[in-house]
């Protein structure tokens, strides 16, 4: 039995890796259509890791969240992002504020900072997956990083869908789920909020000809 | 006297055995490249035809040239022997391995790639010192990343020589280490630059303002061409190798099981994890296009940050293991 648990917490130590890995890729795409692909994955890396923590924790709720991350986040927000992205002919451009190795060096900071700031708390943390908690971190500081370097509209959304998999990610390995009303509660505002800004991203683009949100910052007349 | 004898034997297998062998990896992936690019295949034995026909012709000069030009394909071929004779391909036990460790094997790389750069701007023609000048960029890129990918692995094994790091690895199959996917995507990401395949340079191009490997051969013919072509497909070899020592250790002969038994079973493990490599590298190749020349700092530092990344989540998790 302790061997087997190693090996899974070993296996979790992985998973939480290839997320990490998956969020330094989404900051160095250009390409929006094959951010979202990267999104998918990472979706499917959490929904891999959330089974695993299920079973390793044998609790049936986190057993329906995994199924919710699978359903949610490598199935209908991918096809919904995608869809969107043909529809508004915008597969190809991600304007970066900042270039990419540039990113990538910001982002290395990030992790520096989210490894030493977890250390003290996953010390205190009595789950297996204890040790992840640095990398949850980091996935929820790069998506920020993503969203505050892109320009175009798409690109922040999906930032934004990356940080709620972090957030996802840290409340599994923290504390092995939260509880299933308010997991219900996000999947629904995540939904919502994704057909809200499907709408808005049509809007912004009727307003300024681009999805560029650069054009916001002059909407007041002077 | 026996032992002595077959310590020579040795030490003429690991020099013999992986050039042989390296064209038809060379080979395989060319011909996996043209499947996937739905053209009808080359034979497998394309590049020894090659070589042999090269070896035939008679050698022509540039007027200008130095004896520098001239020893370079020596030095060269003679490099990328002697690292194969380094890397545990097949056995830990190798006769080469107690003297230099993968450090030194950087260093032989780096000795290749400075007499190739020479070599290529001493006839003075201008693609010569073009792909010269790319071929250094790269490298002096590609170099701190590919250190770093080791730093990775000799964290986990505590020494600088590869075949440690097998032996490490063999004495604990279950160990699963996060760091090392961070490695290993770094490592591809270099033997990509490092070998002139697809997202830096093609191999198959004769474009002057893209090519840089290819700019660096344009002076050389017959014998000479197809020791810089032959050492070129040995260099591919190694990297795989490398990686193969690196990240995919399975099979490879310790010092325990280096017995006939266990060296069929590393040299089938080694041809297997060749024909599935080739493969990938040809899916990769096909997938992706070619980067611009100034995108290839990008794509370097890309490779050494994650290698940077995989240092950082050993600290992080490595430590209950």
């Amino acid at each position: 039995m302790a061997h087997s648990s190693h090996l899974l917490a070993q296996l979790l130590d992985l998973f939480a890796a290839g997320l990490l890995l998956l969020s330094f890729a989404m900051l160095s795409e250009r390409r929006t259509q094959r951010l979202v692909t990267l999104f998918a994955w990472q979706g499917a890396v959490l929904f891999a890791s959330t089974l695993l923590v299920a079973y390793s924790a044998a609790l049936r709720e986190v057993y329906y969240s995994a199924a919710l991350t699978l359903v949610l986040k490598v199935i209908v927000l991918p096809w919904i992002l995608l869809r969107l992205i043909r529809r508004l002919g915008a597969e190809w451009d991600s304007e970066l504020l900042v270039n990419i190795p540039v990113t990538m060096l910001l982002g290395l900071g990030l992790v520096i900072f989210a490894f030493g700031l977890a250390q003290p708390i996953s010390t205190l943390a009595t789950t297996i997956t204890r040790n992840t908690l640095g990398i949850a971190l980091a996935v929820i500081l790069l998506a920020f990083l993503m969203m505050i370097t892109r320009r175009k509209a798409i690109t922040q959304v999906v930032g934004f869908l990356a940080m709620e998999n972090g957030l996802f990610f840290a409340a599994t390995s923290a504390t092995y789920g939260m509880p299933m009303v308010i997991e219900l509660g996000i999947a629904l505002d995540v939904l919502v909020g994704m057909l809200i800004l499907g709408v808005f991203f049509f809007q912004i683009r009727e307003q300024f000809d681009s999805l560029d949100l650069q054009h916001m910052e002059t909407l007041k007349e002077d | 006297m026996t032992s002595h004898l077959h310590q020579t034997g040795e030490v003429l297998l690991a020099l013999t055995a992986a050039p042989l062998a390296a064209p038809l990896f060379t080979g395989w992936i060319a011909q996996c490249r043209a499947w996937m690019q739905n053209r009808s295949a080359p034979p497998l034995m394309q590049p020894y035809r090659m070589l042999r026909k090269l070896f035939q012709k008679e050698v022509a000069l540039a007027t200008d040239a130095s004896p520098l030009f001239r020893v370079t394909p020596y030095v060269l071929f003679g490099t990328m022997v002697l690292a194969a004779a380094i890397i545990p391909s097949v056995a830990t036990g190798l006769p080469f391995a107690q003297v230099a460790d993968a450090i030194a094997l950087i260093g032989l790389f780096a000795t290749a790639r400075m007499f190739m750069a020479l070599a290529a701007m001493d006839v003075g023609t201008a693609f010569g010192t073009l792909g010269a000048r790319r071929e250094m960029m790269v490298g002096f890129l590609a170099e701190p990343a590919l250190l770093m990918v080791l730093f990775n692995t000799f964290l986990l094994s505590g020494s600088t020589a590869l075949p440690r790091l097998v032996e490490t690895y063999r004495a604990h199959p279950s160990l699963i280490e996060p760091s090392l996917l961070f490695a290993a995507v770094a490592f591809l990401m270099v033997l990509l630059a490092e070998n002139a395949r697809i997202p830096i340079d093609n191999p198959a191009t004769h474009l002057e303002l893209t090519m840089i490997h290819e700019a660096m051969l344009l002076e050389y013919s017959a014998r000479h061409l197809a020791l810089m072509e032959w050492a070129a497909s040995l260099k591919l070899f190694n990297y795989a190798c490398i990686g193969f020592a690196l990240f995919l250790p399975w099979g490879i002969a310790t010092r325990t099981t280096s017995n006939g038994l266990g060296l069929v079973i590393a040299v089938a493990a080694l041809a297997g994890k060749l024909i599935v490599a080739g493969a990938v590298l040809a899916v990769i190749e096909t997938l992706s296009a070619k980067l611009r020349i100034f995108r290839a700092p990008e794509f370097l530092a890309t490779a050494f940050i994650l290698a940077v990344l995989g240092l950082l989540v050993h600290l992080l998790l490595g430590g209950q293991a």
